[in-house]
């Protein structure tokens, strides 16, 4: 284990002076030309060798690293005239403004600037540094208007800012030198009253009179497939600060005219700016000789792919892998399928010891192009060796304690598997690799609700963890086990879903009975071991219960109760009152609101009084048994099914029309202005609330109606367990779709007074408004079809406008929240020690350890 | 060990076996330090935001007043605006009013701000006479308890040049420098003249809720809806949080912004605890006012200068801190991911001193 005995414990913000890069800098430079004629770094120019190395095999000629690690070292270069640093302009701005003309004074009467002095020492030591900045703006709020300075008496003139860098006093033009000899005579006392922290350095260089260059480390130039160099954007930039700042020295000591040396001087201005930012308003961005804007120092640092978030909040890794998922209901739920190629691939390091010398030794000896292998050897100096043909007979020879071994990965493997977006810490948890034949990812359907996972062409990500500590923890925190209680609501998210409900829900059926051959083979298929007793018959309640450990008691509803006024409990007629006795299913369907994911509080109570690893055990075999007798059973989903008795149709077609012909009443009762409206609201809106509430209403009598007189079929089953569906799909095609709305209303717009030019002016009926008569098995008519497909269109559209925008939210929230912890007193704080809450959510209670948020 | 209010309820009422058995289960549920929960709060509340997507299929309640929801009105909470798109209000009344429909109805009637467009029969421009007559709609007069004395007064009030005199339901409005031009401009003018009511309260609507009579309203102005007699003060709330801040303070902000973020989320049928929600209103109230979760609110008032500028606008903040001389104490958990160190949270909280021999 490495000893962390070298902390960085705070980074400090200051203004880069003359003096500093003069110190930090190993050579001048004075050559814009970068090569010689031999293509060869010529000295003081922009690819000097002494600024480091980017050619591998090259040594640095400052401090004699190789590529990787030498850092680089900075050059300099001396500007014949000084010019203004873009991003500091509103500060010299504000300071030009705020001290006088003539002695750099800062522009308020003493008596006053005691007050404030006062004020500002006051803030300072109660609510910290950053308030204090925001008093310093108060003081300059009142410098504005002074028109005299009350220390020499000089008349002040006003300054303004032409952007995005010229200074003019009324209307005179203040050249950089001249801004520069201002600042320089700002005291330090009067400094700290405008928010300039003296300490940070002197705000005079604000204004630059050497430029620090970059290391050729940070600037790279590429050499292409023709063997010509293309040189990095900086690099380009940085030679045109050269030869401006040349020509200008040349021209300053010919003693060229003054406007000459003033257009010389913009230039070097107007380089050096877009070296900072290439994005100022009022400047013609510069450009590469192919016409694409120069991505230029700020660029490089600000948004989602500059340097803060794409490499230093975020971070590539090693040891990685990526594929498609696909599912496999034969592994376990805390497992992830592995393909063989992949694992030959990925390693972990693994010391010798005396106890796994011979082991190692073993896995040396396949090598890497042989299964459980090894790939690299790294003895006790830290020298990487890759095992090959040529080196397995030296490696074997010297492999001592102490050497580490990078193996293959194996079966129990701890692994951290992930699926973007990664929207909450279920999102990534912990696997044991199980290696398997084929090319994709393969895992149990029960972890797809947490990673919201399909397999229509999903890809995840695995990650190894290489050091003891990363496992330990990660097996300890990240584990499947420990998520399976979502902590958003706490109850189980990885549970049974789609055919593990339907097989749970037919299986545990009351008149369901196998034979004991039929039991035998199920249960010996779903690797259950369990003693059966010497009936002939046996329940599917009974095959259940054998997974249920034997002081097990626990009551629900399930799915298919009717909320009745009593509930009859164990003589309920729908078997809806899920009973386990002593470990032993006596009543109930075992459905969605026991096992399922989401819900599943049968789930939640196993894993309270027993445990994760009897939960997962537990989910393991349950999903097995259902799927098993599933398989065995099969369900038959048809095109029948959503077939209608006459008699219902009949009954639909009439629910229908009746509502139809209230709207028509309603209508009429409207035009002659007989129905009251409501409060507040128009005649004319009232009316169409009348109408949605009617037809809504009719809407759900023919859901009643489908859902008392559909025959028992697969489909119904679906939806009555929970597992796919609700009984509105099925009414929606079988017997009508209803009302489509469109922003919370009925569809009005259209062709002038007119939703289509198949109904009548003005009519207010059903029809014209989007009111859908037909199922989709029925088929839609023309007009119905069109505005089913409005309807269609918008949610299509609010979905793509709305995934942004949540995420968004989310980044946000996070961002605000990320540094707020439980302390070792029970309370919650910031990363400044401020106590948010007393006692986190008032009780101290973690969701994740509650059944739906309530202490059990 | 001191149970919280709800469970020692429940801890009285339960005997000695049971009692116990709450106790070790409250024990073990309780939050382990160095739990990230800032980081739970985030992802409970942003994971469901991304499935409010799906859920437009939704039709208008037939009794409702439009107010907005889901994820734009969520953003709008978090996002602390300084008024909402659709400022509302939920109107309890006091026990001997809230049961009698018709007491109800004549208070809702009461708080509606009535303007005198609302009571308009007709509105005529008298060249002649140069005058502006109004006149009134009997019944909508009736309906509003108010009358024609009534409403001039409240014209007298908002135009003190012009000479008003009234008979039956017309108005006569006398300009005195009366040209056409004026006299139109006059004409519209007295269109949205208030005449009762409360100002801002655009819509009411009386709703039957359990046995008792709420009202909501479009519109919100919780100080004088306060005043009125009728109105249960403890109960009735709008969902303009900057209202409730500066009329009853931050806690009662912060109880505002759990509610209004509960509702959004369970109106989409979607279940968040409300630890995470309360977590959040704290964040948003700490400093004793409402905060959006933004960067102007919340990150504004990092201390960090990098975990500011890894949120957003990094140039800003790396130029000001330079100015400011400030310093990054690498308390927080994106600096420390920045300098590839371990973050002061869950097991990296520890600190652990290794007494060891520098070579």
């Amino acid at each position: 284990m490495e000893i962390i005995s070298e902390k960085i414990n705070k980074i400090e913000f200051k203004i880069l002076g003359p003096k500093m890069i003069e110190k930090m800098s190993i050579v001048k430079i004075t050559n814009p030309e970068l090569y010689d004629a031999d293509g060869f770094p010529i000295d003081n120019g922009l690819m000097d060798l002494r600024m480091g190395v980017i050619d591998p095999g090259m040594r640095c000629r400052t401090c004699g690293e190789r590529v990787k690690e030498c850092p680089g070292h900075f050059g300099y270069i001396k500007l014949a005239r000084s010019v203004i640093h873009i991003k500091y302009v509103p500060w010299i701005y504000k300071m030009l403004r705020s001290t006088c003309n003539q002695c750099s004074r800062i522009l308020t009467d003493p008596n006053k600037l005691m007050v404030y002095e006062e004020k500002l020492k006051i803030v300072k030591k109660e609510k910290g540094e950053l308030e204090a900045w925001k008093v310093a703006a108060e003081i300059e709020k009142h410098i504005k208007n002074t028109k005299k300075c009350p220390y020499c008496g000089a008349k002040q003139e006003k300054i303004t800012l032409n952007k995005p860098y010229f200074f003019y006093q009324e209307k005179t033009k203040l050249t950089p030198v001249d801004v520069r000899e201002r600042l320089e005579r700002v005291s330090d006392d009067d400094l700290k009253l405008l928010g300039f922290d003296p300490l940070a350095g002197r705000p005079e260089w604000m204004i630059l009179t050497l430029m620090p260059v970059p290391p050729v480390t940070v600037r790279p130039s590429i050499t292409l497939e023709s063997g010509a160099r293309s040189e990095d954007d900086l690099t380009h930039k940085l030679g045109d600060i050269i030869r401006a700042n040349q020509r200008l020295f040349e021209n300053l000591n010919a003693g060229a005219p003054e406007i000459i040396i003033e257009d010389l001087w913009d230039l070097l201005q107007y380089h050096v700016t877009t070296l900072f930012a290439n994005n100022i308003s009022q400047l013609p961005p510069a450009r590469h000789r192919s016409g694409r804007p120069l991505k230029t120092l700020s660029e490089r640092i600000k948004g989602k792919e500059g340097r803060f978030r794409k490499h230093l909040a975020g971070k590539r890794v090693d040891f990685s892998a990526r594929t498609v998922i696909s599912p496999d209901p034969y592994i376990a739920v805390d497992e992830v399928g592995v393909p063989k190629k992949m694992a030959m691939n990925l390693t972990v390091p693994e010391r010798v010891t005396e106890r796994n010398f011979k082991w190692l030794k073993k896995l040396i000896k396949n090598g890497s192009s042989k299964y459980p292998g090894a790939n690299y050897v790294i003895t006790i100096e830290g020298k990487r060796k890759r095992i090959t043909d040529e080196t397995k007979p030296v490696i074997l020879e010297e492999l001592r304690f102490g050497y580490v071994v990078e193996r293959h990965l194996l079966d129990g493997d701890v692994t951290l598997f992930n699926r973007q977006p990664s929207l909450h810490r279920m999102s990534m948890m912990v696997h044991k690799v199980k290696i398997l034949p084929g090319k994709t990812f393969r895992l149990n359907l029960c972890v797809c609700p947490p990673y919201n996972a399909d397999f229509d062409g999903d890809e995840m990500n695995l990650h190894v963890p290489q050091t003891e500590e990363a496992r330990a923890e990660a097996k300890m925190l990240v584990s499947v086990g420990n998520h399976l209680i979502t902590p958003r609501y706490g109850l189980p998210i990885i549970g049974c879903i789609s055919d593990h409900i339907a097989g749970a829900y037919m299986l545990t059926q009351k008149s369901n009975k196998l034979t004991r051959n039929e039991a035998m083979d199920l249960l010996a298929k779903s690797n259950i071991t369990t003693s059966l007793s010497n009936k002939k018959e046996f329940t599917g309640k009974e095959l259940f219960s054998s997974l249920l450990p034997k002081d097990f008691n626990f009551e629900c509803r399930s799915g298919s109760c009717r909320k009745c006024n009593a509930c009859k409990t164990i003589n309920c007629e729908y078997d809806a009152y899920v009973n386990v006795k002593n470990g032993e299913l006596k009543t109930g369907i075992i459905d969605k609101n026991s096992v399922g994911s989401g819900i599943g509080l049968m789930l939640h109570k196993l894993l309270n009084k027993y445990g994760s690893q009897k939960a997962v055990e537990f989910l393991n075999k349950a999903t097995l048994l259902f799927i098993n007798y599933l398989q065995a059973n099969g369900i038959t989903v048809m095109s029948s099914d959503s077939d209608l008795p006459e008699e219902a149709v009949k009954k639909i077609k009439k629910i229908t029309s009746k509502a139809e012909k209230r709207i028509g009443e309603l209508t009429i009762d409207y035009l002659n202005n007989k129905i009251e409206a409501y409060p507040g609201k128009t005649l004319r809106d009232t009316l169409e609330f009348k109408i949605s509430a009617t037809l809504n209403k009719a809407r759900n009598k023919c859901s009643h109606i489908v859902e008392e007189m559909s025959k028992p079929s697969g489909t119904t089953m679906m939806a009555e367990s929970g597992a796919r569906g609700k009984l509105l799909n099925l009414s929606m095609i079988s017997a009508l779709v209803g009302q489509v709305s469109l922003r919370g209303s009925r569809i009005i717009k259209g062709y002038n007074r007119r939703t289509l030019p198949h109904f009548n002016k003005d009519d207010l009926g059903a029809g014209p408004h989007g009111f859908i008569r037909h199922g989709y098995k029925d088929g839609l008519t023309p007009h119905e079809f069109f505005f089913h497909a409005i309807a269609g269109r918008n949610s299509l559209m609010d979905t793509s406008m709305r995934t942004p925008k949540s995420g968004y939210l989310q980044r946000r929230l996070i961002n605000a929240l990320q540094d707020i912890k439980v302390c070792y007193d029970g309370t919650v704080r910031d990363s400044n020690n401020m106590i948010i809450q007393f006692k986190y959510g008032e009780d101290g209670v973690d969701v994740s350890k509650t059944r739906g948020g309530v202490v059990m | 060990m001191k149970l919280p209010k709800k469970l020692q309820d429940k801890y009285e009422s339960l005997n000695e076996k049971d009692r116990k058995k709450l106790l070790r289960n409250y024990e073990e549920s309780l939050v382990a330090p160095g739990e990230a929960v800032g980081v739970v709060a985030g992802q409970s509340i942003g994971e469901p935001g991304t499935q409010m997507i799906l859920r437009t299929h939704k039709f208008a309640g037939v009794t409702e007043i439009i107010i907005s929801k889901g994820l734009p009105r969520l953003i709008e909470i978090f996002d602390a605006r300084k008024t909402p798109s659709t400022p509302s209000m939920t109107i309890y009344l006091k026990k001997d009013v809230s049961s009698d429909e018709k007491k109800v109805r004549e208070t809702a009637t009461k708080i509606l701000e009535l303007k005198v467009k609302d009571v308009l029969e007709k509105l005529i421009v008298d060249l002649l006479n140069k005058t502006v007559k109004i006149y009134l709609d009997k019944t909508s007069l009736k309906k509003f308890m108010i009358n024609t004395k009534k409403v001039s007064e409240m014209l007298k009030k908002s135009m003190k040049k012009e000479e008003i005199t009234y008979e039956g339901n017309v108005i006569n409005i006398k300009s005195k420098d009366a040209n056409i031009k004026n006299l139109y401009k006059l004409r519209v003018k007295v269109k949205d003249v208030y005449t009762q009511g409360i100002p801002k309260i655009e819509q009411i609507l009386p709703v039957k809720k359990g046995n008792e009579w709420i009202i909501k309203t479009f519109g919100s102005n919780l100080k004088e809806i306060l005043k009125i007699p009728e109105v249960d003060t403890t109960r009735t709330f709008t969902n303009d949080l900057f209202e409730i801040l500066n009329i009853l303070g931050v806690e009662a902000a912060r109880n505002a912004v759990i509610n209004e973020s509960l509702m959004t989320l369970k109106e989409q049928g979607l279940s968040v605890d409300v630890r995470h929600l309360m977590l959040v209103a704290d964040i948003m109230t700490a400093d004793g006012t409402l905060r959006g979760v933004n960067r102007y609110g919340v990150t504004k008032g990092k201390k960090s200068v990098l975990a500011r500028a890894s949120f957003e606008v990094a140039l800003k903040h790396l130029f000001n801190a330079a100015v400011h001389r400030e310093i990054d104490e690498l308390k927080s958990i994106v600096e420390n991911v920045m300098i590839n160190q371990p973050a002061p949270v869950g097991t990296g909280m520890l600190k652990l001193v290794v007494k060891h021999d520098k070579k």
